[in-house]
């Protein structure tokens, strides 16, 4: 197991509930136990919740398996089915195997030159996320450079916390790719109904400061103050490691319906994985929460059977976000939409279900403080597509 | 033994929530049995009536928690702790819960809050 996170986990408990009981190795490049990510821009940041509370395994849980932390994968060797590995105590190790699951994930990217500049930050991990949040108690004036949803997120939460906060997002809406164009101008004006400054259609040209930063530069010319500066502009799968190796990458880790690869033995799941989805006909990266929790079992279920099993349908993609006090809730792919529907609520009141359409059949729901009409439409969702 | 609901009145696949502290919730499964369980999901404050009907099972509406409403036990995380389970009884078409004595495990915001520290 080549990664030690949601769908790593996942897939040990997996294997170990479909009755694998031979040698597990989990190697992990943190150095901590599974956690849960989500919180990180949420409560963790908020200071509510402690490290204790972000542990996905449970009191006691045993999955008799040998963990191997704060070691990297560096490389995949088809012919000796071996992993190599980098880093902690394990430095040049090679783990021989008959079967390998690829859950490396994605890394936060990075702003080109901000390099050693202290004060910016992005936030994938629990140790981004201790660092931004004992800047966050310091207060100040917080630059968030990208408006999807990372950033959308630790706007909430810094200006929750009394910080001066300014988004600047490159495209004209933010969130347009995920929810389209409509119902990113609405989920996004939450932001200026809160005091949060929002600049759209504008590029950042770079950050200014000598060993601190001090200000974001933008493209037309303007200078945004900053104390602080989070970087969310989203993330890349971590699958260097894997170049050469056979296994065939295309945005990430190339895989069937069923999360097996180009080479026998091996499955990929999670952020780094790109599953074909036959509804559409397409490879998809999916990096949501709920598809490195689900999609495991399939790909565990590939390994076992040596690719004999029929995959099922996965449930369409669901993913949350909390801002402002507000519950967002989106399930299918918007992109395919034709039209969207407000079918409750109000959009002016950030109370809101609203459903894509493509030719007149539901393909994605939205929901803004509506989770019980929004399960019954999610569930509807998957009864159609299924 | 406290009255939720009439059996009439709660369908098969559906839920019902009664508001005491901390709130219970009847499910009627898709199999025609009773069962109810804290309705407070143990990792964050939501709803479990609101929640994913399968089986004897609950996901969580929110953030995909599952629960067997048998046991109350986790089956799906992010949830870490059981939910109580509550004994059901129904009787001339109305449907009583008996609630558990033991401690509910509810989420760290939810359990601050009634201890009156900062939610």
């Amino acid at each position: 197991m080549v990664g030690a996170s949601l769908a790593g986990l996942s897939a040990a408990r997996s294997l170990r509930k479909q009755g694998f009981d031979g040698r597990l190795v989990i190697i992990g490049d943190e150095i901590h136990r599974p956690y849960d990510r989500p919180p990180l821009s949420k409560e963790f940041l908020a200071g509510g919740i402690g490290e204790a509370d972000l542990a996905l395994e449970m009191d006691g849980e045993d999955l008799g398996a040998e963990w191997l932390l704060g070691t990297r994968a560096a490389g995949l060797d088809r012919t000796e089915r071996a992993v190599r590995l980098v880093g902690g105590g394990e430095d040049g190790r090679e783990i021989r195997a008959d079967g390998f699951v690829i859950a490396t994930g994605a890394a936060a990217r990075q702003l080109p030159g901000s390099d050693g500049l202290a004060g910016v930050h992005v936030l994938r991990t629990l140790d981004d996320a201790r660092a931004l949040r004992d800047e966050l108690a310091q207060g100040g004036r917080l630059v968030v450079i990208g408006g999807g949803f990372i950033g959308a997120e630790v706007a909430s939460t810094a200006h929750a916390l009394g910080l001066d906060v300014t988004v600047v997002e490159a495209a004209p809406t933010p969130l347009a790719g995920p929810l389209g164009e409509d119902m990113g101008r609405i989920v996004s004006a939450l932001h200026v109904d809160h005091g949060v400054r929002l600049l759209c259609g504008v590029g950042v040209k770079g950050l200014s400061g000598e060993s601190r930063v001090d200000a974001v530069l933008l493209e037309d010319g303007r200078t945004v103050p900053a104390d602080i500066v989070v970087v969310g502009v989203g993330a890349r799968p971590c699958v260097e490691w894997l170049e050469g190796s056979g296994v065939v990458l295309d945005n990430g880790v190339k895989c069937g319906a069923d999360g097996r690869t180009s080479l026998a033995g091996v499955v990929a799941v999670g952020d780094c994985a790109s599953w074909y989805d036959p509804r559409a006909g397409i490879h998809r990266r999916v990096e949501h929460w709920t598809g490195a929790q689900e999609r495991p079992a399939a790909a565990v279920a590939t390994l076992l059977a040596g690719g004999a099993v029929e995959p099922g349908v996965p449930r369409p993609p669901y993913f949350w976000s909390d801002q402002y006090g507000v519950k967002i809730q989106f399930a299918g792919h918007a992109a395919g939409a034709d039209s969207v529907t407000v079918e409750e609520g109000a959009p002016d009141d950030r109370n809101v279900l609203a459903v894509y359409r493509r030719a007149g059949h539901p393909v994605a729901v939205l929901g803004m403080n509506q989770p019980r009409l929004f399960t019954r439409w999610r569930k509807q969702l998957a009864a159609m597509t299924s | 033994m406290i009255p939720a609901c009439r059996l009439v009145d709660l369908p098969r696949g559906e839920a019902f929530r009664l508001d005491i502290d901390p709130p219970v919730s009847v499910f009627h499964t898709d199999d025609g049995e009773l069962f109810a369980i804290d309705d407070t999901c143990t990792h964050q404050d939501a709803s479990l009536a609101d929640g994913w009907l399968e089986g004897c099972e609950v996901e969580c509406p929110l953030h995909a928690s599952k629960f067997d409403l048998r046991t109350g036990a986790v089956d799906a995380p992010p949830a870490k702790l059981p939910v109580r389970t509550h004994e059901v009884l129904v009787e001339d078409g109305m449907i009583y819960v008996q609630v558990s004595t033991d401690a509910p495990n509810l989420p760290p915001c939810v359990a601050s809050r009634l201890a009156g520290g900062p939610a």
